[in-house]
């Protein structure tokens, strides 16, 4: 995707109107940006600021015969075929897998099937989903068993909602900052609709004992993968997830069906969801005892990290991208929250100095990818271009000196990216620019 | 009552089949349970019903000791991943006296130093494990399994017999060391 210039709009014959350090410019620009694009730009604007004489255009060799045959499952241009996902384990070795997704070349807040994130720790199951059943049972009047067959008959929900693994930017708990691409840093999270059965609609189906509080949901996978999850999550908004942007399920999402928590910790939301049992005090399972339990600097640590906490990172331009020239660029970036909707992105160029207001793309939706975009004149000299979001409960993205205060950070380097020296991270990303245009993770 | 009223009560019936009782407060917004879901016993649930709770409960009859254990680790393949004697290999060490303090927040997290419920280490050994064969091990080797892990790490005597009675009773040494993050949630 890399960085595009934009027509007009916030071109020199207009005067620039900065409103933060380093060259951010106001919002305005881009708001209402796609109704009535020419008439934003205002007269006077056209014609490139840095753009070259460009040759006469003639016919390509492509539009000179027929094209190739329309698939039934379509595939993506040829030329596109780097956007992959980076994978931690290729060969499938006796350990977990995890895949991240290209943020750093994806747009808008949809993030495609086959490049939405994955940690599987038995890799992928070939579930038979005529032979798939999903149980109910323990503290209820009635355990049911629900085949896909009959799940589809129930009445229907679609949550366009983030899905983010504990360990994502797992990297930034480094005292160092590590040099890796935003995919490296931030692929462990990813955005999608997600449509099915509410599950308070089959608690009432089964009938739950007022004592639980509690239950634990349990996967097909090889492992049987459990977790425990509160009961008023369970009541709140959790849902049996069938379709993922429209299809069903890709299997590494949990096809036939997953546990899908809003805003909460990824691996708490079962895939291939077999059987939930209403219980009255959490399992302690090895995931919840062990990996999702984040050591705090007083060697104490969080039993249980429900919530992704508001968070944002700039996704272009970042890490590796490089500036070629000194003018316009947009910076644009993805916020989120567990806790709600996001209502305010700031932007910085000056490392944290001044801040401005980025666009807010809307609509924007509770616990779902918000995307922001703010025009930056850059002028070639070094700059820290960094973000901090709010959301609508108040909560605002920690201050890195702040978060390391509380949850500390690591007391060597961390080199392996595929690593997670802790969980849960949520403070700042910054890129420094130097005046050459190459682009560093560093912190501020 | 006529012919059609009955028909309708059977009808209802048949639909609420699992929940009409308590059809009153169902939160799908149609009044009563779908009533879909095929009823199932716990019985024919046990299969899959395989989760312990920190108190004990569902732990399964049998008993294991140490020096079963040391050998099963063997024989089962667990040292492949784990090292001999479980002092760790390919995969961590589950015998291990390495601190959690001076780590960082980065320190591993061991049976010994970390883990607060010994349950946790039979529900995952009986679940996940042997890595290629999940669910194979007999309730006595899962027992003596952890019984032998707990000894290694002197949280228990060699000669202390686990089984359901006495492993929750285990108290594991980082037990009160925890934070609930969000009490609010639960």
């Amino acid at each position: 995707m890399g960085i595009f210039r934009t027509r007009g709009g916030v071109g020199r014959s207009s005067p620039d109107e900065f409103v933060a350090g380093n060259g951010l410019l106001h919002r305005r620009a881009l708001l209402g940006r796609g109704i009535a694009l020419a008439g934003a730009a205002g007269i006077g604007s056209v014609g490139g600021v840095n753009g070259a004489a460009a040759e006469p255009v003639q016919d390509a060799e492509w539009s000179g015969h027929q094209g190739s045959n329309v698939m039934e499952y379509g595939t993506r241009s040829r030329f596109e075929k780097d956007t992959l996902r980076i994978l931690s384990n290729p060969k499938g070795e006796a350990r977990t897998q995890h895949a991240r997704t290209p943020h750093h070349k994806l747009n808008g807040t949809i993030t495609p099937n086959p490049l939405h994130f994955t940690i599987l720790h038995n890799g992928i199951p070939d579930i038979d989903p005529a032979q798939h059943k999903l149980v109910i049972h323990g503290m209820v009047k009635q355990p049911l068993a629900f085949t896909l067959e009959k799940l589809l008959r129930y009445p229907m929900v679609s949550r366009t909602t983030f899905v983010e693994c504990g360990g994502n930017s797992a990297p930034l708990f480094s005292n160092e900052p590590v040099q890796a691409t935003l995919q490296h840093l931030h692929g462990l999270v990813s955005n999608a609709e997600w449509t099915g059965v509410l599950l308070s609609t089959l608690l009432d189906e089964v009938g739950v004992d007022p004592k639980a509080v509690w239950m634990l949901a349990e996967g097909a996978d090889t492992a049987a993968l459990t977790r425990s999850v509160p009961l008023k999550k369970a009541w709140d908004d959790a849902m049996i997830a069938l379709y993922q942007n429209g299809e069903p399920l890709m299997p590494e999402q949990g096809y036939p069906m997953r546990l899908v928590l809003p805003g909460w910790e990824g691996n708490m939301q079962t895939k291939y969801v077999r059987r939930i049992k209403l219980v009255d005090q959490p399992a302690m399972t090895y995931y919840e005892a062990r990996n999702y339990s984040p050591v705090l600097p007083d060697y104490t640590a969080y039993k249980f990290y429900f919530v992704n906490e508001v968070k944002s990172f700039i996704t272009s331009p970042s890490f590796g991208m490089g500036l070629k020239e000194p003018g316009y660029y947009e910076i644009s970036g993805i916020a989120y929250s567990g806790s709600g909707r996001i209502e305010r992105v700031m932007v910085s160029a000056d490392g944290g100095k001044t801040w401005a207001d980025a666009a807010i793309q809307g609509p924007t939706m509770h616990k779902a990818f918000t995307r922001f975009h703010i025009p930056w004149r850059w002028d070639g000299s070094p700059a820290i271009l960094t973000s901090r979001a709010v959301d609508d409960g108040g909560n605002i993205q920690p201050l890195r000196a702040d978060f390391v205060k509380a949850r500390g950070e690591t007391l060597k380097p961390v080199t392996n990216t595929f690593g997670f020296p802790n969980q849960h991270y949520n403070s700042l990303t910054s890129w420094g620019i130097d005046a050459k245009g190459e682009i560093k993770h560093v912190y501020v | 009552m006529s012919t059609f009223k009955a028909l309708s009560l059977v009808a209802l019936m048949a639909l609420g089949a699992a929940g009409a009782a308590f059809a009153a407060d169902a939160k799908n917004g149609l009044g009563a349970p779908v009533g879909l879901g095929d009823k199932i016993t716990e019985t024919d649930i046990k299969a899959w019903d395989i989760t312990i709770l920190p108190d004990g409960t569902n732990l399964p009859p049998g008993s294991g000791t140490a020096a079963v254990g040391a050998k099963l680790f063997g024989e089962k393949g667990c040292n492949q991943c784990h090292g001999d004697g479980a002092l760790g290999g390919r995969n961590g060490a589950l015998i291990t006296d390495q601190p959690l303090k001076g780590g960082g927040i980065e320190a591993n997290k061991t049976v010994k130093n970390f883990w607060a419920y010994s349950t946790t280490l039979y529900d995952y050994i009986r679940r996940a494990m042997p890595w290629p064969a999940p669910r194979t091990l007999s309730n006595e080797e899962v027992y003596s399994l952890v019984a032998f892990i707990l000894a290694g790490n002197k949280i228990i005597d060699e000669k202390t017999v686990m089984d359901a009675r006495s492993l929750p009773q285990v108290k594991m040494p980082n037990r009160d060391n925890f934070i609930i993050k969000f009490p609010d949630k639960i």
